[in-house]
């Protein structure tokens, strides 16, 4: 007798603790191993390009916190850079220390809780517990110096929104100290755990010509053997001061993707301690009135800086017409700004790279042949945040 | 740098003289703010991808965004940009073609995977359509969305809202129903950004003529 053997069709998520928010996966299933994946994004689409058409260039920052919500300051950081190359204006010094020293804040909240969030989805519940209480320590650091913990709203095109606050810089440093112990924490959960490397060592392999033809960036391409790191080779703001390592993979696994953050959480490290170091003192932005704010106490006695300040915050500065694609390297791996200025107070178009939809497209090549149970955790590498990829 | 971008894109014009051309008569527009741009024919987009990505001086191995642009007042009004990297050279390029709403632009998944939902959301949100796309389906808006909101003639509160229904035990869809109306504040002022001309300026130069 013949029996008619049928695919059946599997749907993870929208509401699966593991899809890292509102990803819906339809696996066609042969047995347990997955002959085709199907990712269903755009739950979480607000028409964050839409929005800013019809936002002055100031009011269009925050919405760059909200693609990315695990690392905010590294969106902004790109689309201030974008502004500014139209505008032909240049940070200022400590501004651009500023915007660095956030940036790698931003990276480590980022990696830790990528990497915390990987070993959790593989089943290590630890990892996520005490890598939270560092993302905890590190958005004090943010609150600190913009009021919000989260969303920061902290860059601007010409710098940033205000000086750190006395003893910031010291307790920054403080932590610096004590957070290379949490990482070796972490590792000796991690790294030699006999079941994690069962559940990612060989699983989600890509190799380097693949991953470029993908579109891969960041840690992800880094993990596949290719070394290239934005921060290197089209270094922006002060990184071409900073003296650090570009860790790189061998086999692009989950497990060397896994790796790849982990050092990377190191040199993050290196960079703090570079920028706070190297710190100058002077303005934390450009001194260009018609784009930065004049401060509150010039504010109160001449009548210049009173209408620059109302004009600013009502019409906003007018960028001239242009385009350009910014880019810089997020957490997650190169994120663009292609921005299209036509003269007016507002962005023309705004399209926003987010490096998480190439990746999150790689999943049907990765986990083809795979089984159910490798899904989770190839989702998990990959570090997929849903705010970035549906926008 | 700047100069061996220059001759760079002299070079690919050169190569694909059918295809490709500087998107402007004046220096300037060539090298937008050291950013190297082309213009494609739009039937030889495929071309001109696989040149720059397989070309040793070119070396265009990953592309990494495909967005539009939506320009009203052009001829053509839809332009489909292509921002590449190459990262033996350390150098980006981006090539654009223009289409309108009812020609097709071929599709470049052949040429790189990434292509492929990067098309899917140009798709989705300018109505640009891709010839031979293998899954040209809707990626960003939601299921059984109709229209194409990134459009400049999209209204940014778009038509239809949805809510949960608690007698009907569904989510149901309505015109969008606004309490107050959008306010869209026109900011041309004489302080600065102004070029537009005031009332009255075109008879002085009516006056020259003459």
């Amino acid at each position: 007798m013949e029996t008619q053997i049928k695919n059946f069709t599997l749907n993870f998520g929208p509401q699966h603790p593991s899809a890292h928010g509102v990803l819906r996966l339809v696996l066609e299933m042969d047995g347990e191993t997955i002959e085709r994946a199907d990712p269903h994004v755009g739950l979480l689409h607000r028409g964050t390009e839409k929005l800013i058409e019809y936002k002055s260039y100031l009011q269009a920052v925050p919405y760059f916190d909200r693609l990315d919500y695990v690392a905010p300051q590294n969106q902004e950081h790109a689309f201030c850079l974008a502004v500014e190359k139209l505008l032909g204006i240049e940070a200022a010094q400590r501004g651009q220390y500023l915007r660095v020293l956030y940036a790698e804040i931003g990276r480590v909240l980022n990696h830790v809780f990528t990497v915390c969030a990987f070993a959790m989805d593989v089943g290590a519940m630890t990892p996520m517990l005490w890598g939270f209480e560092q993302r905890e320590i590190l958005m004090e650091f943010c609150e600190r110096v913009c009021g919000a913990r989260l969303h920061m709203n902290y860059f601007r095109p010409g710098g940033v929104s205000q000086d750190m606050p006395t003893g910031l810089a010291d307790d920054i440093w403080k932590w610096s100290d004590e957070f290379p112990k949490c990482i070796d924490d972490l590792e000796s959960l991690l790294t030699e755990n006999r079941i994690f490397k069962q559940r990612a060592v060989d699983v989600g392999c890509i190799d380097a010509a693949q991953a470029l033809d993908m579109g891969f960036s960041g840690p992800n391409l880094r993990a596949a053997g290719v070394p290239w790191d934005l921060r290197k080779a089209q270094p922006y703001d002060v990184y071409d001061r900073m003296d650090f390592d570009v860790p790189v993979g061998k086999h692009g696994d989950c497990y060397d993707r896994y790796l790849v953050r982990m050092y990377e959480l190191r040199e993050s490290l290196k960079i703090i301690r570079q920028c706070l170091n190297e710190m100058p003192p002077g303005p934390v932005k450009v001194d260009d009135r018609k784009v930065a704010p004049p401060p509150r106490s010039e504010m109160k006695h001449s009548m210049e800086a009173l209408i620059h300040h109302f004009k600013l915050y009502t019409e906003g500065f007018h960028v001239p017409e242009g385009e350009t694609y910014s880019v810089v390297e997020a957490p997650k791996g190169e994120f663009g700004v292609f921005l299209v200025a036509d003269g007016s107070n507002r962005p023309y178009r705004c399209k926003i790279r987010p490096p998480g939809f190439a990746h999150l497209q790689a999943m049907d090549f990765l986990c083809r042949g795979h089984m159910l149970a490798d899904v989770v955790a190839v989702l998990g590498s990959l570090d997929i945040v849903f705010g970035e990829i549906d926008r | 740098m700047d100069l061996a971008l220059r001759d760079l894109g002299e070079y690919v014009q050169a190569a694909l003289p059918q295809f490709v051309q500087w998107p402007g008569e004046k220096e300037c527009d060539r090298l937008h703010r050291g950013e190297l741009v082309l213009l494609a024919g739009r039937e030889g987009i495929v071309r001109v991808l696989t040149f720059l990505r397989d070309d040793p001086n070119c070396q265009f191995k990953q592309l990494m965004d495909v967005c539009g642009v939506d320009r009203p007042g052009e001829p053509e009004r839809f332009e489909v940009v292509y921002n590449l990297l190459s990262l033996s050279h350390n150098r980006r390029i981006r090539v654009k073609v223009t289409t309108d709403e009812r020609s097709p632009v071929p599709t470049v998944t052949g040429v790189f995977s990434s292509a492929g939902w990067w098309e899917r959301e140009t798709w989705d949100l300018y109505g640009i359509y891709f010839r031979d796309h293998p899954d040209l389906r809707r990626i960003l808006s939601d299921y059984g969305f109709e229209g194409h909101p990134l459009r400049k003639d999209f209204p940014l509160t778009g038509y239809v809202e949805v809510r949960w229904d608690d007698e009907q035990k569904r989510i149901i869809y309505e015109p969008v129903k606004l309490v107050q109306d959008f306010r869209n504040f026109d900011f041309l002022s004489p302080w600065e950004g102004m070029q537009a001309l005031l009332p009255g300026d075109e008879k002085a130069k009516q006056g020259e003529k003459r």
